[in-house]
């Protein structure tokens, strides 16, 4: 089902006679059961203004086409929403509505936030085909719950995004990184928070176990940046490593691909997505054994490639965060749920919200309905 | 402004509630004498009062659970309080209410400099977190006014803000985990010391729900190192719609200051005669504040300070020491109390897109002038968080009256443009009844449905938020099941 209006949208939830598989532009491969719902003719920037850090876009508008608009008037979506295409070898164009449903951040997470602290304003319809509005396009806004926060990361289970506002910010005006080599996990955890416990603002902290490199992003005026950025090496000089700068050039292709997971890219097995306390990381890595696995958010999130239909949640046991099943079969998402729900309080209360803005269960059948 | 009518037969309850109430907590937790509930009438929106059937003072989350596992059997509404700094009634009891006072429980359980969090039971004042922290380096960030008195778990319940969220975000935007006893006893945990939640985002919607889902006991925060200095520069304009365009052309230049304060000539006026910051008398004047090591404050600066020469200000006093600074600040933060000095004032909190400050500070001035009272304007410019401060006669039949009218008129403007009723300060019952003019009924019922699944009995702060009408059948609910 295609749709060009929010009307016609409502029109169509409302008229559903069995489940819906709610897409953005299917870049998640996620497909659950059921006649797909395309959110991408609702397309197209409603309100822009660059003064007030604010867009106002249809659920539909590619990505690519915002981040163009935003760049001509040299701001950005600072979240870094990452592109799963290469990642997960999908097709399709990635839509805001997308990002915002999915709560897609990136290594810029850490000292910003998340897609849905940039998120101000939602228009959706929810399963009985009723248009529905919360938040708004203002940056301070407690008027009321704040829906705008339980739509983003529900992945079209509550509802389908119709229209999104969101804040955006400068973007710099250069950057510059520092790697540190020959870092262990521990050893790597410890240096990046460090440099995420100084006053320098670093804006990435990764770490590759596979390379040992461990690297540092700062981002601002580039008298600052060169300052932080000795700072920074003054601050880590006691590990004892060897460090080496990148200038902003490589700095900005080295977190492209850091954002996209680039050296995960083409291989085979299961990726998982593990957000944890950044302390516990390397002994969560351990226990996990996978293949290969990087730190991004200066260790609390991993990046997993795991040997295809392991149950990655048996082997860590209960731990303060959740595991996410990104890229695998279809039968390992179902035996295995692709969301981790935190406990059976949650699921219970995550239960009851489902029934409420979708009676007839016609959104994304059991997409979000893993196991405590 | 209406309150529901208090359940006859809850408060008949009184004796046996109060007597349960006593064999779950000790003896000095619970008060129920008149003369002593009297302390408990009223919040910071002091024109509002009504002391509560009883008040508990738990010390732990097992009391908690236990004082809402009882109130739920006897049916008897609660009212959460932190530290009673709500200027927007958001813990204005009832007659046949418990209210539900932490400010017991201020411990600081866990401080981890490694993952930047500290644990605190919900009491703690705002400023005693960042207390905790700063001699290691370290602070919390969402600061509002009341930061000295206001306690973490009312920051949960109204989403609070400050002059610094432009750059570090308000109380969701820090907000890690919360432990929350529901209305039934259970305690549940949501969140913890690793970010994003793994299914729907339950903190999101718990923050800022009043104290109408829960009531949050223990928080995780994330703390942020302390910048290496920060300083201020002044300006002032002879136009607001100029103040205006300059406040837009700093932030499309790139530099992201940490505060960006508005004051309005009567706002100045006021605060020159109360506190003698020494603030040019003009139309307008900002306050920009930027944050680093002394070579960034220093090129920052002078990249605004070149904007701002490009409006032609009247004023350009940028701060060369920390008692300059203290100096701008001044009159800022003495910018309340200056008001109440004149008069008694009702402070309102509407937020607008800002490019729309010149058109709104124009109709709230005509408007001043069609309700016969005064009004000062102070403003977060940076994020389009206004607080016109109505001034009125408390003492003066019916002005409290004109005033709310006047308050209301303001606030239906920053819907109309575009903004919203609250930006900081929560609806409580201050702005309950005007819901209607931000929201549709559809919109109203969907955030009364998250209510019904966290509180089916609706017996947590039932009257604020939502229009009584609106939530009516939903309260007769309750009652009907007793």
């Amino acid at each position: 089902m295609q749709v060009v209006t929010e009307q016609e949208l409502a029109e169509q939830i409302a008229g559903a006679s069995g489940p819906l598989s709610v897409r953005g532009g299917g870049t998640r491969g996620m497909a659950p059961a059921g006649e797909v719902l395309s959110t991408a003719g609702l397309s197209g920037i409603t309100l822009y203004e660059p003064g007030a850090m604010t867009m106002v876009a249809q659920a539909g508008t590619p990505v690519a086409q915002i981040e163009a608009a935003l760049a001509e008037e040299n701001q950005r979506l600072a979240f870094e929403p990452m592109d799963h295409r290469g990642l997960i070898g999908t097709q399709g164009e990635p839509t805001i509505g997308g990002v915002f449903a999915a709560n897609v951040s990136g290594p810029r997470r850490i000292s910003v936030g998340a897609a849905r602290d940039f998120l101000l304003g939602v228009r959706f319809v929810d399963g009985q085909g009723t248009v529905i509005k919360n938040g708004g396009r203002v940056m301070k806004n407690v008027t009321g719950y704040d829906l705008v926060k339980l739509m983003a990361g529900s992945f079209g289970t509550l509802g389908v995004l119709s229209e999104v506002s969101f804040k955006v910010l400068p973007r710099p005006e250069t950057q510059g990184s520092l790697i540190l080599h020959g870092l262990d996990d521990a050893r790597a955890v410890g240096a990046m928070s460090r440099a995420m416990g100084s006053p320098f603002e670093v804006s990435g902290a990764c770490h590759d176990s596979q390379s040992g490199q461990t690297v540092l992003r700062v981002e601002g005026f580039e008298a600052s940046v060169a300052y932080r950025l000795e700072q920074l090496r003054g601050v880590l000089n006691a590990g004892g490593s060897e460090m080496v700068m990148l200038d902003a050039d490589a700095s900005e292709t080295f977190w492209h691909d850091q954002r996209q997971v680039q050296s995960f890219q083409g291989t085979d097995g299961d990726i998982w997505r593990l957000s944890c306390k950044p302390s516990d990381a390397p002994e969560l890595a351990a226990k996990a054994g996978a293949e290969a696995h990087l730190f991004d958010w200066a260790g609390g999130l991993i990046w997993l490639r795991m040997a295809a239909g392991t149950d990655l949640r048996a082997r860590l046991g209960g731990f303060d965060g959740h595991a996410t099943l990104l890229r695998g079969d279809t039968q390992t998402k179902a035996r295995l749920g692709v969301f981790q729900l935190e406990s059976a309080g949650v699921a219970r209360l995550t239960a009851g919200l489902r029934a409420r803005f979708d009676p007839k269960g016609v959104f994304n059948a059991g997409l979000m309905d893993a196991a405590a | 402004m209406q309150m529901p009518i208090p359940d006859a037969a809850v408060m008949a309850r009184k004796a046996r509630v109060v007597e349960r109430l006593l064999g779950v907590l000790p003896a000095d937790a619970v008060i129920y004498e008149e003369r002593e509930t009297k302390a408990y009438e009223c919040d910071a929106l002091t024109a509002y009062r009504c002391p509560p059937m009883v008040a508990v003072l738990p010390s732990s989350t097992q009391e908690v659970s236990d004082v809402l596992r009882i109130c739920h059997e006897e049916g008897v509404p609660v009212v959460p309080r932190g530290s009673g700094t709500s200027l927007a009634g958001g813990a204005l009891p009832t007659a046949d209410c418990v209210i539900l006072g932490v400010a017991r429980m201020n411990d600081v359980i866990e401080t981890d400099y490694d993952n930047r969090l500290i644990r605190v039971q919900t009491g703690r004042t705002n400023l005693s977190v960042t207390g905790a922290v700063e001699t290691d380096g370290f602070f919390y960030a969402p600061d509002p006014s009341s930061q000295l008195a206001c306690a973490i778990a009312g920051n949960i319940a109204m989403n609070s803000g400050g002059a610094h969220c432009l750059k570090y975000g308000v109380t969701t935007n820090n907000l890690l985990g919360v432990k929350m006893v529901m209305m039934d006893g259970e305690v549940i945990e949501i969140g913890g010391g690793h970010m994003d939640a793994g299914g729907l985002d339950l903190l999101g919607v718990i923050c800022g729900s009043e104290g109408q889902l829960g009531v949050v006991t223990e928080a995780i925060l994330r703390i942020l190192p302390k910048p290496e200095g920060a300083r201020p520069v002044l300006m002032g304009f002879d136009d607001t719609v100029v103040a205006g365009a300059c406040v837009s052309d700093i932030i499309k230049a790139g530099v992201l200051p940490v505060a960006i304060e508005f004051m309005d000539r009567p706002c100045i006026e006021a605060t020159e005669a109360f506190a003698k910051a020494g603030y040019p008398m003009c139309e307008a004047l900002l306050i920009v504040e930027v944050e680093g090591s002394v070579a960034e404050i220093d090129h920052q600066l002078r990249l605004i300070m070149e904007i701002a020469r490009r409006h032609n200000p009247v004023e350009l006093r940028e701060s060369k020491s920390a008692e300059e600074s203290g100096k701008i600040w001044l009159g800022r933060k003495s910018a309340f109390g200056a008001m109440g000095q004149i008069n008694d004032y009702m402070c309102l909190d509407g937020t607008i897109p800002v490019s729309s400050l010149p058109l709104v500070l124009r109709r709230i001035g005509e408007m001043s002038d069609e309700f016969g009272l005064k009004v000062g304007n102070v403003f977060h410019a940076g994020d389009g968080n206004m607080h016109p401060l109505i001034l009125f006669d408390a003492n003066k039949p019916g002005d409290l009256e004109l005033c709310e009218e006047f308050g209301a008129e303001i606030l239906k403007l920053c819907v109309e443009v575009g903004g919203c009723l609250t930006g900081e300060h929560g609806v409580g019952i201050e702005k309950r009844d005007l819901m209607h003019v931000q929201y549709a009924p559809a919109d109203l019922e969907a955030q009364m449905a998250v209510k019904d699944v966290f509180d089916p009995g609706w017996l947590l702060n039932p009257a604020k938020v939502f229009p009584l009408d609106a939530s009516d059948a939903r309260r007769g609910l309750a009652l009907a099941a007793e």
